[in-house]
């Protein structure tokens, strides 16, 4: 019996010809990462163990990118002692406020993780950079102290589940049509400790950008990962990226899955999540009205610069909807300039919309957009639960970019207009 | 070791967003977060947990964000176990690498009320349910798991290789 993409990566980074699912092994890292939340945790636990710094400097990211810029005093404090240590064990790696952005755009786009890697992060949507061809998936800050000292990471070897894609999807329908109709399909829990494979022709009409996000919300159905192989639009994302070395891995032909759904891409619909979970989701023609207050376009899953061009194709030359409060948040701050260029920028603040400097507050209702008793928000972020803009009563319907920015015109719930 | 405590009682897809609510991570001490455990869905949880208390859930508890912040509140709370049908594998990992003991165990999960009283034999994963004189059997760890839980933690488990 043959193994998945996954298991393939997991064998090399273990020096194992062979690796199964249920199997525990203890895998070499290509890189740590952590954030402004988790990394004090995980250097307070680092600094427990028997070692003088970091497994290798080089192999350690650090963006405070959580409640920056510095949202209070605590949160400062927090920051200060992420910088204090990137400065003490010199690592390469750390971002600062002017370089930083959203950690799961920002390591991509800085070339730090490439095909074949196996990277932990401190963050739940580290398994973004499946998208890449990597093993990539979020641990806690005593998993990431543990990687930072050892360069390494025990894991349970994953089953794993493939989705089969095919056909092209149709106008407006985005990568995060795509996982949204998945996690409806199979729930939040459908695929607990699996791998989600993402195979099949239909790749070839998903942009890198639309992977990223599929990979993304991974977590979302429970999964240990998400992944893509490798093709001519990844490499060119690498190439373009970085200056590391590359390995392809591809599933066996006789690999086993748990499951295997195949997808018709062009039967996707543009598709909502509606509050207090991902898996409630209804596509947009079974919606009635449904008025919102608040609309957030950017995140880790759809802060970057295709995104934002298909909210500002929507929204140019219109104006948001009387009350709404539309804030759009580029993921980085290249993502950003690039927006300043194209004048995607320009056209935001026209319509009425503001614009962040990237940070993850709205997303998990840290800063920057927190919602009232009872608010509506329409979010391209990813996760709706209770509370987690805001007030408890509150509610986040997540969304695509096409489907965000037409509600801050309309005011309502919208598909975008032909 | 055993654990034995009232039971605190929680439904399916309980996420570490309403177990420690973001706005609270501007702090990582664990009395503080102890201090909002479950404050989203539960607000008189804090008031009402005693000392070895243990939280019995359904499916995928501990969902969403990757925080430690999550198993560090419960911990700190003053909970002695979480019983669950299934955690989700963050929770689960953070669980066992801080040395918050967890069992998955269907039966028990569905079972359980709140308000019984339970004992847990970690040695053996029996659930013994006083209040309504059940008894079921929890999922074992893989002997790996047990050694990281036995040594209290990944990191004396680290330290300790």
């Amino acid at each position: 019996m043959g193994m998945t993409m996954t298991q393939k990566i997991l064998a090399a980074h273990t020096g194992l010809e062979k690796v199964e699912a249920g199997q525990l092994i203890e895998a070499n890292l290509d890189l740590v990462l952590g954030n402004d939340v988790t990394a004090p945790v995980a250097i307070k636990e680092m600094e427990k163990m028997n070692v003088e710094t970091v497994f290798d400097k080089d192999k350690v990211a650090l963006v405070p990118d959580h409640f920056t810029p510095n949202k209070d005093i605590k949160s400062a404090q927090h920051c200060a002692c992420v910088r204090k240590f990137a400065c003490e064990h010199d690592i390469t790696n750390y971002f600062e406020i002017g370089e930083m952005g959203i950690e799961h755009a920002l390591l991509p786009e800085n070339g730090l993780v490439v095909a074949g890697d196996v990277v932990i992060g401190a963050d739940s949507h580290t398994c973004t950079y499946g998208a890449l061809g990597a093993f990539s998936t979020g641990v806690g800050s005593t998993d990431m102290g543990a990687g930072m000292a050892t360069g390494q990471a025990w894991f349970k070897v994953p089953s794993a589940i493939k989705f089969n894609l095919f056909n092209k999807p149709s106008k407006w329908v985005s990568g995060k049509d795509v996982i949204l109709h998945i996690i409806g399909m199979i729930g939040v829990d459908g695929a607990l400790y699996k791998s989600m494979e993402f195979v099949g022709e239909g790749i070839q009409h998903l942009s890198i950008d639309d992977r990223f996000t599929i990979a993304n919300m991974a977590i979302e159905a429970g999964a240990k990962n998400g992944i893509f192989p490798v093709d001519d639009i990844t490499k060119e994302y690498m190439n373009e990226h970085s200056t590391r070395e590359y390995i392809v891995y591809e599933a066996d032909e006789d690999a086993e899955y748990d499951e295997v759904y195949d997808i018709d891409l062009s039967k996707i619909k543009s598709t909502v999540a509606f509050p207090h979970l991902p898996e409630n989701t209804k596509t947009i023609d079974e919606i009635d009205e449904i008025k919102i207050d608040q609309v957030v376009i950017g995140s880790c899953t759809n802060g970057r610069i295709s995104d934002l061009r298909v909210a500002a194709k929507i929204m140019k030359d219109k104006k948001v909807a009387k009350g709404m409060r539309c804030i759009i948040f580029p993921a980085t701050q290249a993502i950003y300039l690039q927006a300043i260029e194209e004048g995607l920028i320009e056209t935001f603040i026209k319509a009425g919309a503001v614009v962040s400097t990237p940070t993850c507050g709205p997303c998990l209702g840290g800063h920057m957009g927190i919602l009232a008793e009872g608010e509506r928000a329409v979010a391209t972020t990813n996760r709706n639960f209770v509370g987690r803009m805001g007030h408890t009563s509150s509610e986040i319907y997540l969304a695509s970019p096409a489907v965000a920015a037409a509600s801050a015109l309309t005011g309502y719930i919208s598909a975008p207009a032909e | 070791m055993k654990a034995k405590g009232l039971v605190h009682k929680y439904g399916d897809n309980v996420d570490t967003d309403v177990i420690i609510p973001a706005r609270y991570l501007n702090s990582s001490d664990p009395k503080e977060l102890a201090s909002k455990c479950m404050i989203d869905i539960d607000e008189e949880f804090v008031n009402r947990v005693k000392e070895g208390d243990i939280m019995v859930a359904n499916k995928n508890f501990g969902c969403g964000s990757s925080r430690e912040h999550a198993p560090i509140a419960i911990k700190a709370a003053g909970i002695s176990c979480v019983i669950a049908e299934t955690f989700a594998r963050i929770f689960y990992r953070n669980a066992i690498n801080i040395g918050l003991p967890i069992i998955e165990c269907v039966e028990a999960a569905q079972d359980i009320e709140a308000g019984d009283e339970v004992e847990i034999d970690f040695d053996s994963g029996i659930i013994h349910n006083i209040t309504k004189g059940k008894e079921y059997k929890g999922q074992a760890f893989p002997p790996f798991m047990q050694e990281i839980i036995n040594k209290e933690g990944l990191v004396n488990y680290i330290n300790s290789k």
